[in-house]
């Protein structure tokens, strides 16, 4: 009897075990988990990505395996230039699947590059977060099964910030754009923003050759129509030298306000602060937003040298997001994962009451409309932005009702 | 209202004008002279804006001094690539030294960019006026920053005094002298080599002038140059290759047109060189001031 119970306990104890080790040895492909940083990595955007994607994405994988023992020495990141083009994405990001094995692409600055990789993913059934571009063609006419869309998009820009400055008053404007598609869309999402606001546009928005460097024939332009706000969808080096005009030609003391499309830290520390002063914009997050930003933050910022941009803290964020999908299905297979990311909805540090929509993979989270503060205000390095508001997840985005997504 | 604006944007043009013009007399003044296809004039002119920048952050200096030493400085650097590297390339194909100033070209944007990163961790930066020249002046007409009144007029000056040293005093007769035939000029005892450098040197000078007078307006970035030389290579062939007066007037008219053009229809503004361009080498092949090439 005596025996026989102990045999019992120990068969049970084994296939304990065995159901467990069965369990924790998740299906992956040769074993591993690739994880694939397809970026920026010389040109315009490599600062606000760039290498420093490629080190969130590494912080991501090193945190997820000490929070995952049985999958220590699995995960590996693999960082590529895509070079700011379309075709270029496209090669590149084929031959990372087929040859570099990897199961997942993240970051994808430059809205052209990143259709051009989700369409290469969707062949090859791989899931694809699209972190730094930002047409919402990716969750409407051009979405897939694999394509999920992370931090933000020209929908959520607009809205937040043509919505809070038309609001505080700046209700008539006068808009610039880059002649490409990011800035085509932009322009669109903003001025429906400005309109459903009771906001008017003085005149119909110039778009501009990009890149370009002299923006003074649209500020002499502003300074005779006198619109309350001058909008510019400019973004990078582009938005820097707008900014710079603007305030060369003195249109804040004309009283022209100032609006800006897509805004990151590094543009603002290219010019200082002070010049970009009491500009409103939309961001979905911040370094130093509360305390647990803070911590990451700190942590990045000891492994790379710099504070993040809020492009790669969302790297960090989308890619722990996949691996824990990984974990979730117990498989890195394009379907399982997709499936186990579908409707999951979770909190981190920067994405804060997400939920992943299953119709069309649009990412929904808190987003933030930020002031940036003048210099003289600024309690440390870096500190830039004041919040106005919080905009709740549910509202940030565009609603499903409006999606033209059909997977 | 209309005509008004019109008129504000044909003034505006003559600053975007002044640097094409400073830019494209440096280019004229090297082929015709050397015949060098200086395609790094660019990255000298992104040179110049990025000492007069380096030289503030290192030693505090301001916007005067640096005006008189960043093109010193970039001159010098020119002095030293024609000497070392450019020199070794005269008699070969002209592909020879376009294929080498473009590879210098992107060697130094990305050592620039390099530099930037890891000394002031940004690879854009900004560079403001001197105090006298900030603001706006109210012009009856408009309301224009001071800083771009005072680039049109001292670009016209220096386009001015490149003109009349060229083509009035003994050393400019010497110069063209050297460059039409270098072995009866050796004959007259005068090192024809030295002369190839300094006026080498003169050349990329404007384009690092151009570069430290466009700091203030532009933010200093390593690319700075990539894409402004294309259009001033363009107002080259449209006032005639090597032609100085060419350059100058082509310089000030293709900025006013660029104006014109970005005030009725915005994405036009940078194509419209192009369309010059073509348009007169269709009915003048060796450009608006240019001679042909027979008739050198």
């Amino acid at each position: 009897m005596h025996k026989k119970t102990l045999t019992a306990l120990v068969s049970t104890a084994f296939c304990a075990a065995v159901t467990v080790a069965l369990a924790q040895s998740a299906r992956l492909s040769d074993n591993t988990v690739r994880v694939g940083v397809l970026t920026d990595l010389s040109g315009v955007y490599s600062e606000l990505s760039g290498q420093g994607s490629v080190r969130a994405a590494q912080l991501a994988a090193q945190d997820f395996m000490a929070a995952n023992p049985s999958y220590r020495g699995k995960v590996q990141v693999v960082g590529v230039d895509h070079q700011n083009k379309a075709d270029v994405a496209s090669n590149k990001a084929a031959e990372m699947i087929d040859r570099q094995n990897v199961d997942m692409l993240v970051d994808l600055p430059t809205s052209s590059a990143a259709l051009a990789a989700s369409e290469v993913a969707k062949s090859k059934k791989i899931p694809v977060m699209v972190v730094t571009g930002g047409t919402t063609a990716l969750t409407n006419e051009k979405c897939n099964k694999y394509t999920f869309h992370y931090a933000y998009d020209n929908y959520m820009l607009a809205n937040g910030t043509g919505t809070a400055v038309t609001k505080r008053g700046g209700n008539s404007w006068y808009i610039i754009y880059p002649n490409y598609a990011f800035g085509q869309d932009l322009n669109r999402q903003m001025m429906a923003a400005v309109t459903e606001n009771k906001g008017r546009m003085v005149t119909q928005s110039d778009a501009t050759p990009f890149p370009n460097t002299d923006f003074s024939s649209y500020l002499l332009k502003a300074q005779g129509l006198r619109p309350k706000v001058f909008g510019t969808m400019q973004a990078g080096a582009d938005l820097v030298n707008v900014v710079k005009q603007y305030n060369e030609f003195g249109l804040r003391q004309q009283g022209i306000g100032l609006g800006i499309g897509l805004l990151f830290e590094t543009d603002v520390a290219a010019l200082g602060q002070d010049a970009f002063a009491g500009a409103l914009a939309t961001v979905p997050w911040y370094w130093n937003l509360d305390q647990r930003s803070r911590t990451w933050a700190a942590k990045f910022e000891k492994s790379f040298g710099k504070k993040p941009t809020w492009a790669q803290a969302g790297v960090y964020s989308a890619t722990m997001t996949y691996l824990n999908a990984v974990a979730r299905a117990k498989s890195d297979g394009g379907d399982a994962v997709v499936k186990a990311l579908e409707g999951h909805r979770f909190s981190d540090f920067y994405a804060r009451s997400a939920y992943i929509r299953p119709q069309d993979h649009r990412v929904i989270l808190d987003v933030y409309t930020v002031q940036v503060k003048p210099r003289s205000q600024a309690k440390e390095a870096g500190d830039i932005f004041t919040k106005v508001s919080t905009i709740p997840a549910a509202r940030a985005f565009q609603p499903l009702s409006e999606s033209k997504c059909k997977f | 209202m209309n005509t008004q604006l019109l008129l504000i944007q044909v003034f505006n043009g003559l600053v975007s004008g002044a640097f094409y013009a400073l830019l494209s007399l440096g280019l004229a003044v090297i082929f015709g002279m050397l015949r060098i296809v200086n395609f790094m004039h660019g990255a000298l002119y992104m040179l110049g804006a990025f000492t007069a920048f380096a030289l503030g952050q290192a030693f505090g200096l301001g916007f005067w001094p640096s005006l008189l030493l960043a093109p010193l400085i970039v001159a010098g650097i020119g002095m030293v690539l024609e000497r070392g590297l450019l020199s070794r390339l005269y008699g070969l194909e002209p592909s020879y030294n376009l294929l080498l100033t473009f590879g210098l070209t992107l060697l130094t944007q990305d050592l620039v960019k390099q530099v930037m990163l890891s000394q002031y961790a940004v690879s854009s930066a900004p560079y403001t006026p001197p105090a006298v020249l900030s603001g706006v002046v109210n012009l009856g007409f408009v309301v224009f920053p001071k800083y771009r009144l005072f680039v049109i007029g001292l670009s016209l000056l220096i386009c001015l005094i490149t003109w009349f040293v060229i083509e009035k005093t003994r050393v400019g007769a010497i110069i063209r002298a050297s460059t039409e035939n270098p072995g009866v000029t050796r004959a007259f005892g005068i090192d024809v080599g030295k002369w190839v450098t300094g006026v080498f040197g003169v050349g990329v000078g404007l384009a690092g002038l151009a570069g430290v007078l466009a700091a203030p307006i532009y933010s200093v970035e390593p690319y700075m140059g990539a894409e402004l030389i294309i259009t001033t290579f363009a107002v080259v062939v449209i006032g005639g290759m090597g032609s100085i007066l060419g350059s100058v007037i082509t310089g000030f008219a293709v900025g006013v047109l660029a104006a014109i053009g970005a005030f009725f229809y915005p994405p036009i503004a940078n194509t419209l060189v192009f369309i010059l361009m073509a348009l007169v080498l269709l009915v003048r092949p060796s450009g608006l001031f240019g001679l042909p090439e027979g008739a050198r």
